[in-house]
């Protein structure tokens, strides 16, 4: 049985589940047509797991407790725990999202389970499911296969599985309950709400078109050229996190995996290398330009066009060009 | 205060991996190492929290010998003395493997809190920090901009997604995994890199090293868009990307 934890935020499931969903699916029929359950952890999950109910999956189980919201590691990794050792599964998926890194390698480890994170794929390796994850700031691609006992953990990476291509089911699977005990007193993180910054000056999320600046500015006094290209484009100015980290602009302006994920219809990258941190806020990207003096460097891989050259000769040359 | 930082020596970000004849591993020997810029944040707060509340910084790292490098670099910055788990197995090992190596040599010092980068650059599992939290028995938070203690409690600010975070507390002792970009890295004086050849480094030994996952294939990821690469000097470059934006993929007017 192939276990996928969902995610949801204040009853509203998050499209990442549907992108886990849709990989299971795929591992499903790799391992011959293993049944899937879907698991909505949570306060109060009834929403959430109507909505997943839709997917072609075996069955929803609902994990509630009073004790679960608002969300602690701890909370989680005491409740799931008990799910998992009740449902048994070969396989337990999750979205790679931020509360997944919080709880899950704890919840594994707990387990003594291996965990594969951050995967973009699923293959055959010879009869087998490996899991493909990018390291070396996505330069190799490894084939990952879990070893001893099941259970096996695998985190899934925002955007590599398509939610539409999730299989819904002809019915709503069933919902049903597990119940579980989580003890409130053994809860060590005491949160509180989340909130958002002060106000917002730029949505890049609604930008046409971006140029975005990495480490290839080198100093924050190059800046302004990078500035006189957005002018020259009428695009917005956003920035790797490198940047922002430096202060050299402000973290609202970074796009990535903790910043903002934006689609625009084109996204120029100044010695950007393409890391995955910053590949999954943007190769969405209707038209991806990139500029960087290095042939090798992983943004060439997203780009549909490319210069391998100096940004600091390129990117006059290009204001120069469009200025005519 | 007592604070472990938790540091890994990585392959330099500009270092072009190739992988080794049976596709497992990266060949190494001609290669640049450097200490894991995400832990270099963690490095660098907790010698803050030392210098706030005094105490001592205590660097810890597993791997091969020629880890010492980014130990003596964290003793340069101001880490008090390191524990190093030597072993050349732990150079590719997963998280979890790691994890439970380190927690078995840090156990025994009953640190107040335990300091690691959010995840590594070069294997990027993120998990680590919170393997270590389990293992020590402690609770953990992650992904954290900012660091209180006060009066044994601590108080952190948590990164979430879409620009929205969270304040959270929890007991001493404690983990977190540090997000870069909490403060702003120092670098090791002449006189640091001089004061650390005298610092303390232990050494432990690792124990059997229990690996739950293995790389079957190693390679250069295959490309999946058809990149068009505009030569030319600069000058020529510009007009035919202009050309070409304009014309071939209407982005721009």
């Amino acid at each position: 049985m192939i276990l996928v934890v969902a995610e949801q935020r204040d009853g509203k499931l998050n499209r990442a589940t549907w992108e886990a969903v849709a990989a299971a699916q795929k591992l499903a029929a790799m391992t011959g047509g293993a049944p899937i359950a879907v698991a909505v952890a949570g306060g109060s999950v009834g929403a959430a797991a109507a909505d997943i109910s839709g997917a072609a999956v075996a069955r929803v189980l609902t994990v509630e407790d009073p004790a679960l919201e608002p969300y602690t590691a701890d909370g989680f990794v005491s409740a799931l725990a008990q799910l998992v050792a009740g449902q048994a599964p070969t396989y337990v998926l999750f979205p790679h999202t931020y509360l997944a890194r919080d709880f899950v390698p704890k919840l594994a480890a707990a387990l003594d389970a291996p965990l594969i994170a951050d995967v973009v794929g699923i293959v055959d390796a010879g009869g087998t499911p490996a899991f493909t994850r990018l390291i070396f700031h996505g330069k190799l691609a490894a084939d990952v296969m879990p070893e001893g006992d099941a259970p096996h953990f695998v985190t899934l990476q925002a955007g590599a599985f398509s939610a539409d291509s999730a299989v819904r089911g002809a019915s709503p699977a069933p919902v049903s309950g597990v119940a579980v005990a989580v003890d409130a007193a053994s809860i060590r993180q005491k949160p509180d709400a989340p909130f958002r910054e002060a106000k917002q000056a730029v949505d890049l999320s609604q930008a046409a078109r971006i140029v975005a600046v990495g480490r290839g500015i080198r100093a924050l006094d190059k800046m302004p050229l990078a500035e006189e290209l957005a002018r020259a484009l009428g695009a917005e100015l956003a920035a790797s996190r490198p940047i922002c980290d430096a202060g050299w602009l402000p973290l609202e302006r970074q796009v990535g995996s903790s910043g903002q994920t934006v689609a625009p219809k084109l996204y120029l990258a100044l010695g950007i290398s393409g890391a995955i941190q910053h590949a999954v806020g943007m190769k969405a990207a209707k038209t991806i330009v990139a500029i960087n003096k290095d042939a090798e460097a992983p943004i060439f891989e997203l780009a549909d066009y490319g210069i391998v050259g100096d940004l600091f000769d390129v990117v006059p040359a290009l204001v120069k060009e469009l200025q005519r | 205060m007592k604070i472990a930082v938790c540091i890994k020596q990585v392959l330099s970000r500009d270092w072009h991996p190739r992988v080794n004849e049976a596709g497992t591993w990266v060949r190494d020997e001609d290669a640049a190492f450097e200490m894991n810029e995400p832990d270099a944040y963690a490095l660098e707060e907790g010698l803050r929290l030392k210098e706030r509340h005094g105490g001592e910084v205590v660097v810890c790292s597993a791997g091969p010998a020629r880890v010492s490098q980014v130990i003596r670099e964290a003793l340069a910055r101001g880490a008090d003395r390191a524990i190093h788990v030597e072993s050349d197995e732990l150079a590719s090992a997963d998280g979890g493997a790691v994890a439970s190596v380190l927690a078995g040599a840090m156990s025994g010092e009953a640190f107040d809190l335990v300091l690691t980068g959010l995840q590594s650059d070069d294997l990027g599992l993120a998990q680590v920090g919170v393997v270590l939290a389990e293992r020590l028995g402690v609770p953990h938070a992650t992904i954290i901009m900012e660091v209180k203690v006060e009066d044994g409690v601590l108080r952190v600010k948590r990164e979430l997604e879409g620009g929205w975070f969270q304040f959270v507390a929890m007991p001493l002792p404690a983990v977190l995994t540090i997000q870069s970009g909490i403060n702003q890295l120092r670098y090791a004086t002449l006189k640091g890199i001089m004061a650390a050849k005298k610092k303390e480094i232990r050494k432990v030994a690792a124990g059997p090293v229990r690996s739950r996952q293995r790389i079957v294939n190693l390679y250069v990821p295959q490309k999946t868009k058809q990149t068009q690469i505009i030569g030319g000097t600069p000058a020529e470059a510009a007009a035919e990307l202009v050309k070409r934006l304009r014309n071939e993929a209407r982005a721009i007017e």
